[in-house]
């Protein structure tokens, strides 16, 4: 079930006070964060955000298209390095 | 013959039943169509008269996006996710499910028939 619009998007309450802080400075920082459920609204449009994969955090620059999207989108969390390669144990068993 | 949105309709169907033929309408939108155009479901394709299937024509026009249209919208859609570098984006890159569902068995709608993969060790 998606999310009631009366309450309107969920953004993560101390990464947007940061965005307002920069917007009102005028100035461009990567800020890190966790907060991998936090919506993309357009105020963020043209920062970078630093979101945390679980290991790392993986820069994001918010293009316009990536509005309403999720910030955990955009920072993969599983590394699948593929199936079934020769490696030096396999093929030394016999 | 009844040609609508670049589809022959098969003749012997009762209109309700043919309509879905065209990509982009199922049996609700069918339905809508019919009682929106006054034509009674249980016609068969080939008595339709060319003035009814002209009206059919234009409703569908109007409102619905339909075949080449729609399919070229999913596309872009799809091809928006994956441009966008999105998690999405990336499970149509793959060919794998894109809404959260397994993979370690099932998912052969996405991952197409079954290819065997594993080590074959040498004797």
């Amino acid at each position: 079930m998606s999310r009631s619009t009366k309450k309107g998007p969920y953004v993560d309450p101390k990464l947007i006070e940061k965005i307002r802080e920069m917007n009102r400075k005028n100035e461009k920082r990567v800020i890190r964060t966790w907060a991998r459920d936090c919506t993309i609204v357009p105020e963020m449009l043209g920062h970078t955000i630093a979101v945390h994969d679980g290991r790392k955090h993986v820069p994001v620059y918010i293009t316009e298209d990536a509005v309403g999207h999720k910030l955990g989108e955009f920072a993969p969390t599983r590394t699948f390095r593929g199936h079934g390669h020769h490696t030096e144990r396999s093929t030394a068993l016999k | 013959m009844a040609r609508i949105a670049g589809v022959d309709l098969p003749r012997d169907k009762r209109v309700e039943a043919a309509l879905p033929y065209i990509y982009g309408i199922g049996p609700t939108r069918a339905k809508e169509i019919l009682t929106k155009t006054g034509v009674s479901p249980d016609t068969r394709v080939r008595d339709l008269t060319e003035e009814e299937i002209a009206r059919i024509r234009e409703y569908i026009d109007n409102n619905f996006k339909v075949e080449g249209d729609l399919r070229t919208e999913t596309q872009l859609n799809i091809k928006r996710l994956i441009d966008l570098g999105t998690y999405r984006g990336l499970r149509h890159r793959r060919g794998l499910p894109v809404r959260g569902q397994r993979t370690q068995t099932n998912a052969r709608t996405r991952k197409g028939p079954k290819k065997t993969v594993g080590v074959r060790r040498k004797k």
